[in-house]
């Protein structure tokens, strides 16, 4: 039989693209897998559910079904003083419980072995809702961060738990990366401080374990502004970050941030509906100089996508 | 309009039909992706521009650009081609015009909707793989798998002994990407997380370039050359290792994105080193095409079909040179995620890919339709509008790079760079528009030429009546 050439190409082209993906693919999930959930990997996990972007329970990507990040000061069950306060995660029923808790693995060996065993994670079911927390224990003289089941281990309610925090304890953190994925924060802003020296100015870069469970992760590859990742330890001003988000030309007159007042909706904190037109015409009066202060921006409403983001940044990226 | 021969019998449908239709719906594309691109472009000149509509804002336009232009005028160029090149190459006819026309027609109606979900809002919010996982399967199953099927299908129903080294890289390129576009689909099919979403967002992203984008365009000019110059190719063994390094060294340097991320340190170094290995396949392609050319340089000026394929190989050369070593760590850490990357990419496919396929189309359609250019002074226009625009581009993006580089290492404090950056930003917005401007003559001008063009009599090449009247 005459030697087909194709036969022995294809062969080839299957057999290097076939070796290629094992050492760039394969290998490396090794060691992916045998990463361990730092706490911040479990916060992140925790306080973005599933997953952010288009989903099941989010198709129209709002921020739907999203656990809701809470700073508890007082025991919601007992009423007993919390100090210093801590973080827990209420996941409401129906809401898809985090990547971390659906699949232990994802968090690593031994912390998947400590939510499951101590932390009573399998408990919790999505039908009737939970309360996580982030506990701390000990395995072979080293100390891990690990899931705790608070609703199991303690007998705290969703309900319950948001009432105890009170709507100012409340983060709305997995709406607000979700607001950060769709308005596209990221085509200009990096989750990832480079190795040089603006570890120095930006804070110290992502460890291996800090990842665990989030989707999308949104590192950011262009980075036309500064890097956000530890922003909040550099501003943690609400105040800032609102005027910053409705025009940016009102904090720094040189960025080239687009506005976001669009984020603020139709009405403000009070039912009023927002003038955006005048808004901008007073705006325009004070930039041509013919006004001494710009005018003061809207409040925010409680629901607003605007109030999720600033709880994402403020919570997450400190 | 070609849509009527959707459902004709296929032994009914003219013999290029296919073609045809990706050819203009590229086009047609080209012009929405560098229209959207110069609207972004004005966007960071200019930020109070067009404000309080969500709809118009940065980060709603900004991935609708790179899409359309990526999927919609490359990656349909490419498809144009293919329909016509590899029956061509094969001495044979297209394997199936039908498959082609519904092809092109369901690839037309996935982008549209795929672009118009993220223009929403609605996003997986993964770069480069922003589709949501939906019509992700509609570009593998509407658009991959029918295009691999004519392809390979031509190839095999060959009437030559031989495959053509162009074949080789349509055969292949088109099998890969599917692989590539699967794989890369998998965490928001699978729901894989953490790391591994963000190693394989970056392995697709690359692999998309690496196995897709650069390796196609510069099979087209194998095409090309030899067919405008009248040269053989001046070696095949060459370009089989052009060929055959793609496949080994291209597929690797994934990691090469993300040298910050905490990603395992040997996968990095592994990485930047099969990163500089790539340099093979790029010397290989460009002396290869530039011997082609031995003899007759003066196509170089006097034909525009050869003016756009070396001038896109030639820009092949700092490319390659850029790409080789600028994802090495000792200058990747200088220059990851400035304007430098920016001006990198532009110049892959704006520079690069985007002039040898211009050159592809530009040959094909008037060959296909029968007709000869309608104008050689507007496609001369166009030619130097996309380089001048492509070049102020470039180079603006270049310094502003290299300012925003300076600026990380020597901690100055950002709101500094971003006001040194301002004078590029403009610039960039003047060459992207510009770009735009000559694809709108370009558009105008293959219609007025399916529609007024001289007709070309049988046995001649369009391209060799140029001058005539």
């Amino acid at each position: 039989m005459a030697f087909q050439q194709y036969k022995l190409g294809a062969a080839g082209i299957g057999g290097m693209l076939g070796l290629s993906m094992c050492i760039t693919l394969m290998f490396p999930s090794f060691d992916f897998r045998s990463a361990e959930s730092t706490w911040v990997g479990l916060d992140k996990s925790l306080s973005n559910g599933r997953v952010i972007g288009f989903s099941y329970e989010d198709p129209t990507v709002v921020g739907a079904g999203k656990p809701i990040t809470v700073i508890l000061d007082k025991d919601p069950k007992t009423g007993e003083k919390i100090d210093p306060p801590m973080r827990a995660y209420v996941y409401e029923p129906g809401v898809p419980f985090a990547a971390a808790v659906r699949h232990p693995a994802n968090t690593g060996p031994t912390v998947s072995q400590l939510s499951l065993n101590v932390g009573k994670m399998a408990e919790a079911t999505e039908a009737s809702g939970a309360v996580f927390g982030i506990g701390r224990g000990e395995v072979n003289g080293k100390e891990w961060d690990y899931i705790e089941n608070l609703t199991a281990l303690k007998g705290w309610s969703p309900a319950d738990t948001l009432r105890a925090a009170s709507d100012e304890n409340t983060r709305y953190v997995g709406k607000g990366k979700t607001v950060y994925i769709t308005e596209g924060c990221w085509w200009c802003h990096t989750l990832l401080p480079e190795q040089t020296q603006d570890w120095q100015v930006f804070g110290a870069p992502p460890m291996l374990g800090d990842f665990n469970g989030e989707m999308p992760t949104a590192f950011g590859s262009d980075r036309k502004a500064p890097d956000i990742l530890h922003v909040a330890s550099r501003n943690s001003s609400r105040e800032w970050m609102n005027m910053h988000f409705f025009n940016p030309r009102l904090v720094q007159p040189n960025s080239i941030m687009p506005r976001f007042d669009y984020l603020w909706g139709e009405t403000d904190a009070h039912g009023n509906k927002i003038d955006f037109d005048k808004w901008r015409a007073e705006y325009k009066e004070y930039r041509a100089g013919t006004r001494v202060y710009p005018p003061e921006i809207p409040e925010y409403a409680a629901d607003t996508e605007v109030r999720a983001l600033v709880d994402w940044v403020l919570t997450s990226l400190k | 309009m070609l849509i009527k021969y959707l459902f004709a019998k296929n032994e009914e449908i003219p013999a290029g039909s296919s073609a045809v239709f990706f050819g203009f719906s590229a086009i047609f594309w080209f012009v929405v992706g560098t229209g959207l691109g110069s609207f972004n472009a004005a966007k960071l000149a200019f930020p109070d521009w067009v404000t309080g509509t969500e709809m118009f804002a940065f980060g709603h336009m900004r991935q609708v650009h790179v899409l359309a232009v990526i999927l919609g005028w490359i990656s349909m160029a490419f498809a144009m081609t293919m329909m016509y090149m590899t029956p061509a190459l094969g001495n044979t006819k297209l394997w199936s015009e039908k498959l082609g026309l519904w092809n092109a027609f369901l690839w037309n109606v996935g982008l549209s909707l795929g672009l118009f979900l993220l223009w929403m809002g609605i996003t997986s919010g993964r770069e480069y793989s922003d589709l949501i996982w939906p019509v992700d399967l509609v570009v593998i199953f509407g658009v991959l798998v029918p295009l691999i099927v004519n392809v390979v299908m031509t190839i095999a129903h060959r009437r030559t002994q031989g495959i053509y080294i162009t074949n080789w890289f349509f055969g292949a390129c088109t099998f890969m990407v599917t692989v590539v576009v699967i794989v890369g689909q998998s965490p928001e099919l699978f729901n894989l997380t953490g790391l591994t979403e963000a190693y394989m967002t970056f392995w697709h992203a690359h692999n998309l370039l690496g196995l897709w984008i650069t390796p196609v365009a510069a099979a087209i000019a194998y095409y090309t050359i030899p067919k405008l110059t009248g040269n053989p190719l001046y070696s095949h063994r060459i370009g089989h290792l052009h060929f055959w390094s793609i496949i080994a060294f291209y597929s690797t340097p994934a990691s090469h994105h993300l040298m910050s991320a905490p990603l395992p340190e040997w996968l990095k170094s592994f990485a930047s080193v099969e990163g500089v290995l790539i340099l093979i396949p790029a010397v290989a392609f460009v002396a290869n095409i530039l011997l082609t050319m031995k003899g007759k340089w003066s196509l170089f000026v006097e034909n525009i079909e050869t003016k756009f394929s070396i001038t896109g190989v030639l820009l092949a050369i700092p490319l390659n040179m850029q790409g080789g070593f600028q994802q090495t760590r000792a200058i990747n850490w200088y220059v990851h995620g400035t304007g430098w990357i920016v001006a990198h990419a532009h110049l892959a496919l704006l520079g690069m890919s985007t002039f040898l396929e211009i050159a592809a189309v530009y040959f094909g359609l008037q060959q296909i339709l029968r007709r000869k250019l309608y104008s050689l002074a507007l496609a001369n226009f166009h030619y130097w509008f996309v380089l001048i625009g492509f070049c102020i581009y470039w180079i603006s993006m270049t310094i502003a790079g290299l300012i925003q580089g300076a600026g990380k290492i020597y901690e100055v404090p950002y709101i500094d760079v971003v006001v040194a950056e301002h004078p590029y930003m403009i610039a960039r917005w003047v060459g992207g528009t510009m770009v735009f401007t000559g694809n709108l003559v370009w558009l105008y001008n293959m219609y007025m030429t399916a529609r007024e063009g001289t007709v070309v009599p049988a046995g001649r090449y369009a391209h060799e009546m140029a001058y005539e009247r």
